[in-house]
């Protein structure tokens, strides 16, 4: 049988041999794969590039205290991003699931529409989510705008769940009795973080303090983005890789405020355009430091 | 000779709802290009729009153009000059007589454009202009839109291609089969193209596609679902079914529940036993041929099974709440950022259903009919509220009147769905959707052309088809006191009468023009009138209306508030205008069916006869005072003058 992680290796391979680079998760805390800097702000801009990485996506209002055979607070997405996207794109993504496999003559593989869009991330696109048997495996999406900009290049964003995948595979109803290596099922490694993360998501955060820490997050971010000048020489020095973490982190604090029930519908609006608000202008930002980064380039 | 024309956009896949309209939109643009044809035929995949058409001719038939040159007095030279430009000699031109002298000419023969050449040039643009809800770039920012990405071109004419490049893809003669039972790129040609794509799995044909599910039911009893069928067609090149089972102790789940699971969210029909019970089984369509390992069988089972395994904890848990005392919960349900919580709404279309003449059970209703929206599985299934808090409120007991009522609160949700099963159920609808739509207006949130986020237009549908349909005695009055819901709501009163009751649209004018707050009584006298018609003494006495109507205008006659007492009989004359009188006199009361042949020939003489304006202005103030009577007597079922007459 094939573990957890034989999959996770053969994808990575798989997308390694077609010419993207392999990236570790990245560090801060996200809800998704496309929110890390190396699919949010690599979008932008003329420069092509792939890239791959496991991203574990933490979405609190998800947890199950481990109890829900389907539903978790922390999953892995496989994030794939190929910018631009080849035009054999669909073929590429179908190669990736027979190296795990899947012999799609005997499986049934449809598109079915599905556009995604992030509010909070002033990003859009088109796609499909891809159906395996019934089963949404993976995300597929064309984007156009990110951080509303739109893009010079489209990039395909193909996002694997892979605990779905696995369980799939292993022909397990639960997430927690998929194998994750040799003799370690998903539970014996992953249960602990589903129910502690449950229960302080739901029960014991701190109402007022993740507040506090939202609104210090986002002064720090505010205040770097008011700091970035487009028509300073040494721009490129800017640190807005570290601005931006300040927004994920941002990004974080409002999902666990809204699990914890602790946002109403109301605020919910504002509070999501004071996030798209900071990931616009590090976007917007980026772009300009990158434009000039690359003019110095080619002058040289 | 003529040709044939192939013509296949090679897609990603397309969403299956935009397919059809594609389609028309193609054809159009294909017509417009002008090139004649016999035939068109238009097919369509997920991964391809087709377009074949026969009898184009080879080129435009040829055509002569006259060229005029110098005059014949003009030096040899610039003769020469002339007939070297058309590629002839000079003795080769001709000379004509015109008014203002003798001139050389020319016939030049203008050779007919290729077809190829003119497709050539209009195919790019064809594509680019289909039009779809929704497009996307591909080739980066600026480039060409389309719904997927175009990643190839078959235009064959005959057997040549028809050349030209889009988006990178050149057009050529290879289409592509079915993604993986099929090869990636075949050489087609017009005879051999359907068979062709048939050997690599693809069924060009909807209608075939359409069939071969059918035929697949065989043995099955499916629940009949036109819309999903549809939807099926266009999401496979090569549709197989299968058929799976879950669990029977699933069935203790409502129904409502497991069927909305199984289409909504897996595409899969329900089947029913021989009594027309749901049956523990399903039925879905693969995009492949078989499945003769059963993987697709049991995948698909195990992936319902999760789902239903969600929606039975959700019904659970959901138990441990009554719906009655979920209503204190709504007040952190925002309706509208504006309007205040569902705990607000709720109130208030419990007061309206009171109103609107709702007994116990309508005000009930109207209390429970928000509190499934703080369920789980509302949360995880929205298209089924109402329906789950009906479900719900039955279990814990509530009445039947109540809890169907709340079941059925949201309907009718188009103009094809029923209105509510019982009184109480119509009441609490119409207290939603009413409360909605004043609501909404009041704040100034007011749809525009195509924008209307809060389904305005289907709220004020509803309660015009449940009023009307309910046969309800309830007042609009009170509602049409803000002039653009009036207007609003009038629209979808004259919709709902011409459109789907079938009145003509002078009838529905008349007869709103007096008055439409009792949709009930609006509708018996459109009937009326409707009957009228079939009169012939209708549409003369229309026009006479339509007269007595322009008269009382012209002289800035108000109607007379006063009876028939205002007429002064003594200025009578005698002739016409008394005998219209009495005739006045002997009808006033009755239904205007019953008088219409004796009425019309006193008016018809009396405006033969009797000139309004005399120069008496007492006699003519009374001959007003006669007709704006007479209008204000047979104005109560319609207004006549916005009858069209044909005369």
């Amino acid at each position: 049988m094939q573990s957890f992680q034989d999959n996770i290796l053969k994808l990575k391979h798989y997308w390694s041999e077609r010419g993207c680079i392999i990236q570790e998760p990245y560090d801060v805390e996200v809800g998704a794969g496309t929110m890390c800097p190396e699919t949010f702000l690599r979008v932008l801009g003329t420069q092509p590039y792939r890239v791959a990485y496991v991203q574990p996506s933490r979405r609190p209002a998800d947890g199950r205290y481990g109890d829900n055979p389907n539903r978790l607070y922390k999953h892995s997405q496989l994030q794939v991003i190929l910018k631009p996207s080849p035009s054999d794109v669909i073929e590429q993504y179908l190669g990736s699931l027979e190296a795990i496999g899947i012999d799609l003559r005997q499986h049934d593989i449809k598109f079915e529409e599905d556009n995604w869009e992030a509010p909070t991330l002033g990003a859009w696109g088109v796609g499909w989510q891809v159906m395996l048997d019934g089963l949404e495996i993976s995300q597929f999406t064309y984007f156009q705008q990110c951080g509303g900009i739109d893009l010079d290049l489209v990039p395909a964003e193909l996002t694997y769940g892979l605990e779905r995948l696995t369980a799939f595979l292993q022909v397990r109803d639960s997430v927690y009795d998929i194998e994750w290596a040799k003799g370690f099922s998903y539970r014996d490694v992953r249960y602990r973080d589903e129910l502690q993360y449950s229960v302080y998501n739901f029960e014991m955060a701190d109402i007022p303090t993740l507040w506090k820490l939202f609104e210090l997050h986002e002064g720090e971010a505010t205040r770097l983005l008011g700091l970035y000048d487009p028509k300073s020489a040494e721009k490129k020095r800017f640190p807005l890789l570290p601005t931006y973490d300040h927004v994920l982190k941002c990004s974080n604090l409002f999902n666990t405020l809204d699990s914890r029930g602790a946002i109403s519908v109301t605020e919910r609006v504002g509070v999501i355009q004071r996030v798209r608000k900071l990931a616009v202008g590090v976007a917007q930002a980026w772009l300009d430091q990158q434009q000039a980064a690359s003019a110095a380039q080619g002058a040289q | 000779m003529t040709l044939p024309f192939l013509f296949e956009i090679g897609t990603e896949e397309i969403p299956d709802w935009m397919i059809p309209c594609a389609l028309e939109s193609l054809h159009l643009l294909f017509e417009k290009t002008g090139v004649p044809h016999e035939t068109v035929k238009l097919d369509a995949t997920p991964r391809r729009l087709v377009l074949r058409a026969e009898g184009l001719p080879e080129r435009q038939p040829d055509t002569q153009e006259r060229v005029t040159g110098p005059a014949k007095s003009a030096p040899a030279q610039a003769v020469a000059g002339f007939a070297r430009k058309q590629g002839v000699r000079p003795e080769d031109l001709s000379v004509e007589s015109t008014p203002k002298g003798e001139y050389y000419y020319f016939v030049k023969k203008v050779r007919g454009r290729e077809t190829q050449e003119i497709l050539a040039e209009a195919l790019p643009g064809i594509i680019l202009k289909i039009y779809f809800p929704k497009s996307m770039y591909w080739t980066g920012k600026g480039g060409p839109q389309f719904i997927r990405p175009i990643r190839w071109l078959v235009t064959l004419l005959g057997e040549n291609v028809v050349p030209f490049e889009l988006a990178g893809v050149r057009s050529g003669c290879l289409s592509s089969g079915h993604r993986r039972l099929g090869s990636p790129e075949i050489a087609v040609t017009i005879a051999d193209y359907e068979q062709r794509l048939r050997d690599h799995f693809v069924i060009l044909s909807a209608e075939e596609r359409r069939t071969r599910i059918r035929a697949q039911f065989d043995g099955v009893r499916v629940k009949a679902d036109p819309a999903l069928l549809e939807t099926l067609v266009y999401l496979t090149e090569y549709p197989t079914t299968i058929t799976g089972e879950f669990d029977s102790q699933f069935l203790e789940l409502p129904e409502e529940v497991l069927v909305t699971v199984m289409r909504h969210h897996q595409k899969y029909f329900s089947v029913e036993d021989a009594s027309g019970k749901l049956a523990p089984r399903f039925v879905a369509v693969m995009n492949i041929n078989a499945d003769p390992q059963g993987y697709v069988r049991r995948g698909n089972e195990r992936v319902l099974r999760a789902r239903f395994n969600d929606a039975r904890f959700f019904w659970e848990t959901d138990q441990k709440k009554k719906l009655a005392d979920r209503k204190p919960d709504l007040s952190h349900v925002t309706f509208q950022a504006k309007l205040g919580s569902y705990l607000e709404k709720t109130e208030r279309m419990m007061t309206l259903a009171k109103e609107l003449g709702g007994d116990a059970h309508a005000v009930r209703a109207a209390e429970l009919s928000k509190c499934d929206l703080t369920t789980e599985l509302v949360k995880e299934f929205t298209e089924l509220q109402g329906v789950v808090g009906g479900l719900y409120a039955r279990v814990q007991g509530e009445p039947d009147a109540v809890w169907q009522a709340v079941y059925d609160h949201y309907k009718p949700e188009s103009m094809e769905d029923a209105i509510p099963r019982s009184h109480a159920g119509r009441i609490a609808a119409l207290a939603d959707k009413l409360d909605t739509l004043t609501g909404c207006f009041r704040v100034g949130l007011i749809p525009t052309g195509s924008r209307d986020p809060f389904a305005l237009r289907r709220a004020a549908q509803g309660v015009v088809k449940i009023i009307a349909e309910g046969k309800l005695e309830v007042s609009l009055e009170k509602y049409l006191a803000d002039t653009a819901l009036r207007e609003f709501l009038a629209d979808r009163v004259r919709y709902y009468f011409k459109d789907i009751c079938g009145f003509k649209y002078d009838e529905v004018n008349a007869c709103m023009a007096a008055g439409w707050s009792s949709l009930v009584d609006l509708e018996a006298r459109l009937a009326r009138v409707q009957n009228l018609r079939a009169s012939p003494d209708f549409e003369p006495l229309a026009a006479s209306f339509k007269r007595i109507k322009n008269i009382l205008e012209q002289a800035k006659f108000g109607v007379p508030s006063g009876s028939a007492g205002a007429i002064d009989t003594s200025l009578l004359e005698p002739g016409p205008e008394q005998d219209l009188y009495d005739e006045y006199r002997s009808i006033a009361g009755q239904p205007i069916e019953n008088v219409i042949s004796r009425l019309r020939p006193k008016v018809d003489l009396f405006f033969d006869k009797i000139l309004v304006n005399a120069k008496d202005e007492r006699v003519r103030q009374n001959r007003l005072t006669l007709l704006g009577t007479l209008l204000k007597e047979f104005s109560t079922i319609a207004d006549f003058s916005e009858i069209v007459t044909s005369s």
